[in-house]
């Protein structure tokens, strides 16, 4: 039993690799202020040129969406970072893991929007008309703020697993949380990092978690 | 453009990899499978077990819910992979992975399976018990279809994300499709492989895709 406290919750060495985690956490905190705005922005345009009902462009952000949800990041991830040197085109870690992971969350908050604004009844948008409102006016006015309450629930789990994912940087050696406490641990020889690092994810995303569980179910007690 | 094709579309590479390749695509359907199985059977289990109301274990399940839910998958694997000798138990990757992503699974699967439980109404409950079903008749034949068609979307997005997710595998040295094809890229100063690899995974996931589409859109017609 002792052994167990000495290796998984060890007071030293976690004072000793404080500092390192938080820099994972400051890195893990600027990755996902980055990505979740970035994805938000471009998954709100693709729904938004969505809605022109222009043939090619509906298929074009169809296959997009289904092509980078398909995707595993992981796999994405890689293939940035390994493929663009070939490219002769510098990839940075930090970068590769902004592009990998905006391509991924956006496809899916275009998903979330387009099921949102088609969730709005069309008299809604003709009645908006009829006042005199242009087609931009009744979706900025009408149609948007209506569906983004609906919508927030599945926004806001999509947050979640976004900064989930930011874990995935550790796989190109970016000393965010994940990788900041694996190395402290391969120093350390101890598991303590990996319980900490555990620790600080949870403070922050549990929650989110307890949040979104409470919303979907008053969303699916409403559905029925 | 030739630079490209030579990079990225090498046929040569691709011969020279590709049983490894497809080695390592068998072991991403044999993990998905034993996964996604594990997962949903654990996951309803819960919910039943929930259904039970006992104050302890449930609380027992919800905390092992929200952790699942809460920390990132590669997380959870680092932990168990990484930890583990330290409680002097080891375990390759591969069961590792099993365990751990099916746990993710069971978690989500749990908490949609417990919402859509909760939504089914409770006459529902009380006319299956009152026509002579036992309890897991009733489960088996009136409420879990129902629970299931309230969450068919939901839980279709969870299985492809777990099916995603088991490229992580690649971390705790699991030899599936993203591993083989990094080490191929390596080897072969290449990204071929690696275009390669995509493509098995579009193979594997663009069908589940195109249903899980296909069940949203029935679900927010209905």
């Amino acid at each position: 039993m002792n052994d167990f406290a000495v290796n998984f919750f060890n007071l030293q060495i976690l004072s000793r690799v404080w500092p390192s985690l938080l820099q994972g956490l400051m890195l893990t905190a600027l990755l996902s202020v980055v990505i979740v705005p970035v994805g938000l922005a471009i998954g709100l345009s693709l729904a938004l040129l969505n809605t022109l009902r222009i043939c090619a462009l509906r298929w074009a952000i169809v296959i997009y969406v289904d092509l980078f949800r398909a995707f595993p990041p992981l796999v994405l991830l890689i293939y940035v970072y390994y493929g663009l040197p070939f490219f002769g085109i510098d990839t940075d870690a930090f970068w590769s893991v902004v592009l990998a992971l905006v391509l991924n969350t956006s496809a899916y908050f275009a998903e979330v929007f387009r099921a949102g604004i088609e969730g709005i009844p069309h008299g809604q948008i003709e009645a908006a008309r009829a006042t005199g409102l242009g087609s931009f006016q009744a979706m900025r006015y009408i149609v948007l703020p209506q569906a983004i309450r609906n919508m927030i629930p599945d926004l806001l789990s999509n947050v979640l697993e976004s900064v989930k994912l930011t874990s995935l940087a550790s796989a190109v050696t970016l000393p965010e949380l994940l990788r900041a406490a694996r190395l402290a641990q391969g120093n350390t020889v101890n598991a303590t990092p990996l319980i900490a690092a555990s620790v600080i994810y949870l403070a922050f995303l549990w929650p989110l978690v307890r949040l979104t569980t409470r919303l979907q179910r008053r969303t699916l007690a409403g559905q029925k | 453009m030739q630079t490209f094709s030579s990079n990225f579309l090498n046929w040569d590479i691709v011969q020279n990899y590709l049983p490894d390749l497809l080695a390592g695509m068998w072991v991403t359907i044999k993990l998905s499978a034993i996964i996604l199985s594990c997962g949903l059977i654990v996951g309803t289990g819960l919910a039943l077990v929930r259904m039970a109301r006992l104050k302890l274990l449930n609380a027992i399940i919800i905390v092992f819910v929200d952790v699942f839910r809460a920390l990132p998958p590669l997380m959870l694997l680092v932990v168990a992979y990484f930890g583990m000798p330290y409680l002097g138990l080891r375990l390759t990757g591969f069961p590792i992975a099993c365990i751990v992503l099916a746990g993710v699974l069971a978690a989500f699967t749990e908490e949609l399976l417990w919402a859509g439980l909760s939504t089914v109404s409770v006459g529902q409950y009380e006319a299956a018990r009152s026509t002579g079903l036992t309890f897991f008749q009733m489960m088996g034949y009136v409420v879990l279809p129902q629970a299931f068609r309230l969450i068919q979307a939901p839980l279709a997005s969870r299985i492809i994300a777990t099916t995603k997710n088991t490229a992580l595998a690649s971390v705790v040295a699991v030899p599936e499709l993203l591993s083989q094809a990094n080490t191929a890229q390596g080897y072969s100063g290449n990204a071929t492989p690696l275009t390669a690899a995509a493509l098995g995974y579009l193979i594997i996931l663009l069908p589940m895709v195109v249903v899980a589409r296909r069940l949203e859109r029935a679900g927010a017609t209905r």
